[in-house]
Order: C-alpha cells, then sequence, then structure tokens
C-alpha cells in the first residue's frame, strides 16, 4: 500500500504514538486487502465497549490511547455494559461498574457521540449515497452497505478505531468492488423476521464478501435487521443486495431442511425463563409495533427490551414506553442482548428471543440455553 | 514461503490446525486461551504457544480485542496463519504484535496438526 509523506511520518511515530498505533492497524489491514492507498472516510462507528467483552486488556488499551488520540471524524459507539439508570438491580460487581465507567470516560476524552447503540443507521441520518464511512458493528456495516447505500468495509474494532483517530480507511474489497460471488436462493414460503434471521445465518456461513438473495421482493426494517445481524455473527460476509438476476458464479437454495440445519445448531431449548428483544436493539417502529401488539395483554414473564436511550426518550414522550412498562417489559438503554452481563446462569438457565444473533452470543458467551421464536409467537405464548 | 505477511516475525512452534473458522469472540476464552465453543473442531483446546492455523475468522468486530487480550494475558499463539485474510484477525494480530501470514493453498494443506515448522 502508497502511503503519503505525511502518513510515513505518522506510521514512523513523528506525530505521536496514537497516530502511529492507528496508522499500523490501517497498515496491516491495508497489506491485508491489497489496498492501494489510503482514502478519507466521513463518519466511524466503533465496538469493544461492553467491559464484558473487551476485559482489563482492553479498559487498559483505552485508557492508555485517549491521554494521547483525538477522534478526527464524528464517531459513534456501540453499547456498553448496562444501563446507568437501572444497574444496581442486576447485582454487577463494583469492579465492572468501575472498569465500564473507565471505557465510557476514555471513548467521551477522545471526542466520541456517546450513542452506546448498534443501530447507527436507525438514529442518525444518513449521509449521501456512496459516502465513505468505517463501521465496526457487523450488523450496523451490513446494513449501511446493503439497505443505506453507504460504503464501508466489514471493520473490525480496531480498524474503525483506527480510521476515528486518522479519518482514513485502505480503499480495498467492499469500497472498491461490491458485487456478489455468490447468490442465496430464499425458497422458504411466509417468512417472518426469524425466518429471515436464519437465511442471513446461513448466507453468512456460504458467502465470502457479498452476497445476491434470490426470491426476496422486500424487507421491513425488523427483517433487514435480522438478516443484517444473523449474517454478520457467522462469516465474513459484509453486503447482500435483494436480486432475483444476479450473474454470480455460485447458487446455493436455502430450503426447509437448511432452515433447519441452521435452526437446530442455535435453538436448545423449547422455552425461556425470561424474554429478550433487541439484538440489534429495537427502534421506535419495531417499539410502536411491540405496544400495540399487547394492547391489553402482558408478560408471563421478566421481558428485557434494549433499546438506544434517544429511542427510549421518544418513546417515553409519545407514550410507548409507558404502555410496554404496563405489559411487564423492561427497558434498558445504553446495553444490548449481545454480550450483556445483564443475563447469566445466576438468573436462568434459558432465554427466549427472535433474534439469531443475540441466540449465538448467549449461547456461546454466557452458557445459556436459548428458544427461539418469532416475535408473534412470543407475544401469542408468552403473554395473557 | 508464506504467500503473504501481514504482521512480520519469525516464529518456530506446533501447530494446532483447525478446519473451521473462528469467532474470537463467542469461541476462545480470553483468560486462558481455550476454546470454549462446544461445536468447535478445537473445543476444549489451549491455542497458548501454538502455531494456530485456521479458516479465517468470523463473527464479531470486538474480537479483534480478545485477540489483543490473549497476547496481553500471555495465552496467544505464537503466530497466526489463515487461508483468507478477515480484517478482525489482521487487526488483533497488528495490535497485538502476533506475527500472522496468509499462506497458499497447497501449503495450508500440506501443513498438518501438531507439525513442528517454522513461519517467518
Amino acid at each position: 500500500m502508497e502511503l503519503t509523506e505525511e502518513e510515513e511520518k505518522s506510521l514512523s511515530g513523528e506525530h505521536g504514538e496514537a497516530l502511529q498505533t492507528a496508522y499500523r492497524i490501517l497498515s496491516a489491514t491495508g497489506e491485508a486487502t491489497n489496498a492501494e492507498k489510503l482514502i478519507p472516510i466521513h463518519w466511524a462507528h466503533v465496538s469493544g465497549v461492553n467491559y464484558n467483552t473487551i476485559g482489563d486488556a482492553g479498559e487498559e488499551f483505552l485508557a492508555n490511547l485517549s491521554k494521547k488520540a483525538k477522534f478526527k471524524v464524528r464517531t459513534t459507539v456501540n453499547p456498553m455494559g448496562y444501563d446507568k439508570d437501572s444497574v444496581e438491580k442486576f447485582g454487577l460487581d463494583e469492579n465492572f461498574v468501575q472498569k465500564q465507567e473507565s471505557i465510557r470516560k476514555s471513548y467521551e476524552k477522545m471526542g466520541v457521540t456517546p450513542s452506546f447503540s448498534c443501530i447507527p443507521y436507525e438514529i442518525y441520518d444518513l449521509p449521501q449515497e456512496g459516502t465513505q464511512v468505517s463501521f465496526a458493528e457487523s450488523n450496523a456495516a451490513i446494513y449501511a452497505n446493503s439497505v443505506g447505500n453507504l460504503k464501508t468495509n466489514k471493520e473490525s474494532a480496531f480498524s474503525a478505531l483506527a480510521s476515528a483517530i486518522t479519518g482514513k480507511s485502505p480503499y480495498s474489497d467492499l469500497r472498491k468492488d461490491d458485487s456478489p460471488t455468490m447468490s442465496v436462493a430464499m425458497k422458504i414460503s411466509e417468512p417472518n423476521e426469524l425466518t429471515f434471521g436464519l437465511l442471513g445465518y446461513f448466507a453468512g456461513k456460504v458467502a465470502d464478501k457479498s452476497v445476491a438473495i434470490s426470491g426476496v421482493k422486500n424487507l421491513d426494517k425488523r427483517c433487514n435487521k435480522s438478516l443484517c445481524a444473523s449474517m454478520g455473527t457467522s462469516g465474513t460476509c459484509g453486503k447482500f443486495v435483494l436480486d432475483d438476476n444476479s450473474n454470480a458464479s455460485e447458487k446455493v437454495d436455502f430450503d426447509e431442511k437448511e432452515m433447519q440445519k441452521v435452526y437446530d445448531e442455535l435453538n436448545t431449548a423449547e422455552s425461556g425463563d425470561l424474554i429478550t428483544l433487541g439484538s440489534p436493539q429495537l427502534g421506535l417502529e419495531e417499539m410502536t409495533d411491540l405496544a400495540a401488539m399487547l394492547k391489553g395483554r402482558s408478560f408471563k414473564k421478566r421481558c428485557l427490551i434494549f433499546c438506544p436511550r434517544v429511542i427510549q426518550e421518544q418513546a417515553r414522550h409519545l407514550g410507548y414506553a409507558g404502555q410496554l412498562e404496563t405489559a411487564g417489559c423492561e427497558l434498558l438503554s445504553d446495553c444490548c442482548t449481545c454480550l450483556t452481563p445483564l443475563v447469566t446462569k445466576k438468573d436462568a438457565d434459558s432465554v427466549t428471543t427472535n433474534s439469531i444473533k443475540g441466540a449465538y452470543y448467549l449461547k456461546n458467551s454466557n452458557g445459556l440455553d436459548v428458544n427461539l421464536k418469532p416475535l408473534s409467537e412470543i407475544v401469542r405464548d408468552e403473554t395473557r | 514461503m508464506t504467500e503473504k505477511t501481514i504482521v512480520k516475525g519469525n516464529v518456530t512452534g506446533k501447530v494446532l490446525k483447525s478446519s473451521q473458522p473462528i469467532n474470537f469472540l463467542g469461541a476462545i476464552d480470553k483468560k486462558t486461551g481455550s476454546i470454549t465453543d462446544k461445536k468447535h473442531d478445537l473445543s476444549g483446546k489451549s491455542i497458548k504457544d501454538t502455531i494456530l492455523l485456521f479458516p479465517h475468522g468470523i463473527g464479531s468486530s470486538v474480537g479483534a480485542y480478545t485477540i489483543y487480550s490473549l497476547k496481553s494475558n500471555n495465552v496467544a499463539p505464537l503466530a497466526m496463519a489463515c487461508q483468507k485474510v478477515d480484517l478482525t484477525v489482521a487487526s488483533g494480530c497488528a495490535l497485538a504484535n502476533i506475527p500472522f501470514f496468509i499462506l497458499s493453498p497447497d501449503e495450508y494443506d500440506n501443513i498438518k496438526d501438531g507439525d513442528e515448522i517454522s513461519l517467518g
């Protein structure tokens, strides 16, 4: 990869340790993806905020980095471990809260927009079509490319962080050529958001960087988010296009048999001790939808709803938050189902959710069994 | 001999080879370096001080922090080598200074689990 004179100076440490670290990361990812040069990006979204995922090493790294680094472009952040308004209810130890606060402060010191959300595409206006951004958080990267008409690679926590500090990213992969090399034919009739989650998990496993999906006309927001999140979990794929006439060289079917395989891999319980909704976090549309579905009904079990703070505030203002709480839901902001320290084996053996991404991490990271159901069935079976 | 060096370094060690991709966030204990995903073919094994061969990284972008943590906790592999590049492994190895190589298909196939090899 060719660097400008200034970029070379930064890499050699002439402009300080923070920029040197950032350019070291960009050089490696640039070499790895055969980039010829770095290009400007206009928005970075970083992951690596939850103490549960980055641990002591991550916390120390960020504390150290924040002494020297400032974000050069607008930078939003992923969810952290808890909602400060309700953290006492969950019995997290003091060390967790201290370390999480340190991480939050480090990001704020570097100049972050304190969004603590995995759905930046839903709470901020999107820039003009074709704008180069740098999104870690796989569901957000896939959504930005596939639905938002933006351009990003499926960035890692560090490559997006390096982009935030330098305002640049290697010009390679999906930024340059995003044509699908594989086409997946959707063969399931009457699909819901869970079906699209299962499809995404399958497509993510078989596809490389970009995939065409045939047999799907359009997707509502809930199905889009479900598809993006599960695709980001299972593979390296960073973009999908709905296209019945793709000239991709490889073609595979997603039929009942394939769907059952994915379902059996992730569904390990017949029912859950509690319910979690939101991985990705719910947007306003999903909250109002749910409030309408719950009219006059209430949950028989604990139901945790994860949403961005700004969405919770809007929902409260419009009266939906109150309706959801009346129906027995607990609203949590700044955090998410995925990698949550709030639901552990101490609280439950199994969880009911409609999120494939949530299921994967609840199972693999939290060690819980998962009962997968679409939202309509969750409301039907778990409320009265 | 390697197709491409992403993070430089010379290492000699014993190969731990997987036929499955790795999600560093969901599948590895960053404190011990052991594979916790029960469905993974390396389940229960430790990646500490091995030359870890696997097809490529998948899943969460935060896996890069896991790689950095493995190094900080002294349970990282000596080096990693893949068939295909992904940004999570490339950036994690770059920051943690773990040598990282992309191997040619032939070379990747010829190296077996348990082999003593040198890379770099």
